[in-house]
């Protein structure tokens, strides 16, 4: 095979740096698997590290500080059958943390190669997350705060499936680096180097005292057995696969002629749990079969289940212009805090205006007309109260009809679900009568 | 007649669908979450990728590796989200990597109230992250426009080869609406174009009359280089001040020269008037309803609603100012759109409100300010 090195980019390291012994390690081990360079995309961040793409004839994209193995699993996403591979410093893995650990996670098929010098060489010589506490850096006595991570130990945590570690002197490691990238998921191998320029000027160390230290280390050689599992993208490609299309928007025909003359605003105060805001949809739906304008937004605790729950809704004959209710035509008042949370709209209420409320409910002074509901009488437990009341206000005929609800209905549910909404219909027509 | 009835986040996937939109990836944000929901019921089972990162940097990464090797994306947060965007967004300007970012913006500072809607990110979607280079900012008014702005938005990321915003609101994505989405003018979906087979490729290589370079993915028969530095044609960094000199001279020329071919906006002038109101966003709702009250009052007064925030489209600008003797601006901030207006105006008063506290600004008020 012939090298896939740039001729018309050689590297550019500092002298004796190990950066460039793994550029001519990759470079065989991408011959030794017989890939061209339109089949390779080299992905890389900042720092030293972030040079190797351009001494390659391969596909390349150099991004941002520790934010690599993003675009590498992009790009590996859209293309799988691309062969991803990920150039790293130490910086750029504590940095990147996150998507370190994510992507030992995830599984994509994706190597990364971690180009471990102990320290940030091109901003001069700070500590970084491999730092040992005892090396003397340009961040003064701040790495002796901090032991230093072994990546290898948290990849396996992590679950990535493929974890190997190695000296750049190493005479394997251009076939062990094959091996990383032929496997099918995510590997990582923790190549340690010396940093001429920065880390060794103060560091009076060898690579065979780094390799000793690198011996006291578990060792890391490959298949970690009980992280093996689906690769992430294949796995990804069949899940989707049976996921059911959920077809167009349905639309709303319009049948009906509205009882509404211009506008008008409705306010549903209730409780989690009191189908607050399937109701203020339903009537929307309701609104829209007499070929009304319709806008509806709910306010709800970010928490659920328990709280207020606000449904606002506006009906118009033409399209709906400012979507806020200054002074509601209509509350439909089913809870206290409901009620609590929209206190000062009951004085604003004329005597042409409309509520309909829960006959145990403390409702604020107002001067508007009032249907109060015994739902307990009428056997209509707390999550149909407000389905209930559509049916006390179409009986009204002021803002829907019985026809326009019994349609807003049948767009909202199907089956069992609409047969149960039309029964609770029948049975809150008893409050009407006595009302 | 028939109409649907959703919200504008639903409305924005939809679009992004109809668009090509062929891979999405986000993370979890009130009150931008339902895109992201809408996007995984709709894309995988059109055979595209739908992607929660581990956060919003990661989310947005995914977008620029899976864009550079040729697919269509977008991505959706909100005002906290698109400050860890920062450093990716303006990698997408310097890179031309075509993106859409939509940003459900909600009130702040800061993490704010995630159910509250303003329009507070009008300049830091503009402005916020490094180089200050121009990028393409839409802003709907409503679920219709967020559906037609999203498929817009697409198609001039491929065109200009950038990353577009939609300025959507709380209040805009998370009301739901009557439409009828079939009448909404849509404009035909583009299809990336690549570098013709046969011809040597630099990634970033203008021909003479145009300004964009013409695109290759990432995996192709043909080596593509991206790079987030300063760089020329070839793609590599470069430090050569006069090849970064045109090469961001570019960047910013590409959009603001071409503002003009994507200027959205509704103009409603009466001749007679001597107002112009100016408003942008969910605001434009309670506009419509105030200058109709003040035409029933017998006043005069027009009315622009503008969608295409940035660039500035200048031209269009002056040229609707220059026949105003006063004009007044509306937003939900405290201040930032006119800040533009007020640079482009002769010698007429520029009258500003802005209210930032959750509430939606009510066409009473915007008649006050006008004082008609």
């Amino acid at each position: 095979m012939t090298t896939l090195l740039n001729r018309e980019r050689p590297p550019v390291f500092c002298p004796g740096c190990s950066h460039e012994k793994i550029v001519r390690v990759l470079d065989n081990a991408l011959q030794q698997l017989g890939l061209s360079g339109e089949q390779v995309v080299i992905v890389t961040d900042i720092g030293c590290a972030g040079l190797f793409d351009t001494f390659f004839n391969t596909h390349a994209f150099h991004g941002l500080h520790g934010r690599a193995l993003t675009y590498a699993t992009g790009l590996k996403m859209a293309d799988p059958e691309l062969t991803v591979i990920t150039i790293m410093g130490d910086g750029g893995l504590g940095i990147g943390g996150a998507h370190f650990l994510s992507s030992c996670r995830r599984n994509l098929d994706i190597n990364l190669l971690i180009l471990n010098n102990f320290n940030y060489g091109m901003t001069g010589g700070q500590c970084s997350v491999t730092t040992p506490v005892e090396a003397a850096t340009s961040s003064g006595f701040l790495n002796q705060l901090e032991p230093p991570l072994d990546i290898c130990r948290i990849g396996v945590a992590a679950g990535a499936p493929w974890v190997g570690r190695a000296m750049a002197t190493d005479g394997e490691l251009s076939a062990q680096i094959a091996e990383a990238v032929f496997y099918q998921g995510f590997s990582m191998i923790d190549i340690w180097g010396v940093c001429p320029g920065r880390y060794s000027k103060r560091n009076k160390i060898s690579l065979k005292q780094i390799e000793k230290e690198m011996s006291l280390l578990p060792a890391a050689s490959g298949i970690v057995p009980a992280n093996e599992r689906q690769e992430f993208g294949s796995h990804y490609r069949s899940l989707a696969a049976q996921v059911q299309h959920p077809g167009s928007v349905s639309g709303i025909n319009s049948i009906f002629s509205p009882p509404v003359r211009d506008r008008c605003n409705i306010l549903l105060l209730g409780t989690a749990g009191q189908r607050i805001n399937t109701a203020g949809e339903i009537l929307c739906l309701s609104a829209m079969s007499a070929g009304m304008h319709v806008t509806q937004k709910n306010d709800y605790p970010i928490t659920v289940l328990r709280g207020h729950s606000v449904s606002e809704v506006i009906f118009s004959r033409s399209p709906v212009g400012y979507t806020g209710i200054k002074k509601p035509h209509i509350v439909i008042a089913l809870s206290a805090e409901g009620v609590a949370r929209r206190k000062n709209v009951f004085s604003l209420l004329d005597t042409d205006s409309l509520i309909i409320a829960a006959d145990n409910l403390e409702i604020p002074e107002n001067n508007a007309r009032t249907i109060k509901i015994d739902f307990k009488a009428l056997g209509i437990s707390t999550p149909d109260r407000a389905l209930a009341s559509l049916k006390v206000l179409a009986g009204e005929g002021y803002a829907i009809t019985e026809e326009m609800l019994y349609a807003g209905l049948a767009n909202r549910f199907t089956g069992k679900q609409l047969n149960e909404a039309r029964s609770l219909i029948c049975k809150a027509g008893q409050a009407e009568k006595r009302s | 007649m028939i109409r649907n009835f959703i919200d504008g986040n639903e409305a924005i996937a939809r679009g992004a669908v109809l668009a090509g939109c062929q891979l999405f990836a986000g993370y979890p944000i009130t009150p931008a979450t339902t895109i992201y929901q809408q996007m995984l019921r709709l894309l995988p089972a059109k055979g595209g990728i739908c992607l929660q990162g581990e956060d919003e940097i990661a989310s947005i990464g995914f977008c620029l590796g899976a864009s550079m090797a040729g697919l269509k994306t977008m991505t959706a947060t909100s005002g906290p989200g698109i400050s860890l965007y920062s450093e990716q967004i303006s990698f997408a300007i310097g890179g031309e990597i075509p993106l859409v970012i939509v940003d459900v913006q909600r009130l702040g500072p800061s993490t704010g109230s995630a159910t509250k809607g303003a329009d507070g990110d009008i300049q830091f979607m503009r402005w916020g992250c490094s180089g200050g280079l121009p990028v393409i900012v839409l802003a709907p008014v409503d679920v219709g426009d967020c559906f037609t702005l999203t498929m817009h938005a697409f198609n001039l990321a491929e065109k200009y080869r950038c990353p577009v915003f939609i300025a959507s609101n709380k209040e805009i994505g998370m009301t739901c609406e009557s439409i009828d989405l079939d009448s909404l003018a849509t404009p035909e979906p583009l299809t990336r174009e690549y570098c013709p087979s046969g011809q040597s490729y630099l990634p970033f290589k203008v021909e003479s009359a145009a300004m964009v370079p013409s695109f290759l993915p990432i995996g192709g028969n043909r080596l593509v280089r991206q790079t987030s530095s300063t760089h020329g044609p070839e793609g590599y960094i470069t430090a050569d001040t006069e090849i970064i000199g045109v090469a961001i001279d570019r960047l910013e020329k590409k959009l603001v020269t071409a503002v003009d071919n994507f200027t959205f906006f509704e103009l409603d002038s009466d001749p007679r008037a001597e107002t112009l109101l100016i408003v942008y966003g969910v605001t434009a709702r309670a506009a419509k309803t105030a200058v109709e009250q003040i035409r029933n009052g017998g006043k005069e007064i027009s009315l622009l609603i503008l969608k295409t925030l940035y660039p500035v489209p200048e031209d269009f600008l002056k040229r609707c100012l220059s026949k105003a003797k006063r004009v007044v601006v509306v937003e939900m901030n405290l201040g930032q759109y006119v800040r533009e207006i007020e640079r482009l105006v002769d010698e007429q008063p520029v009258i500003h409100y802005g209210r930032m506290d959750g509430e939606l600004i009510c066409p009473e008020t915007i008649r006050e300010v006008i004082g008609l």
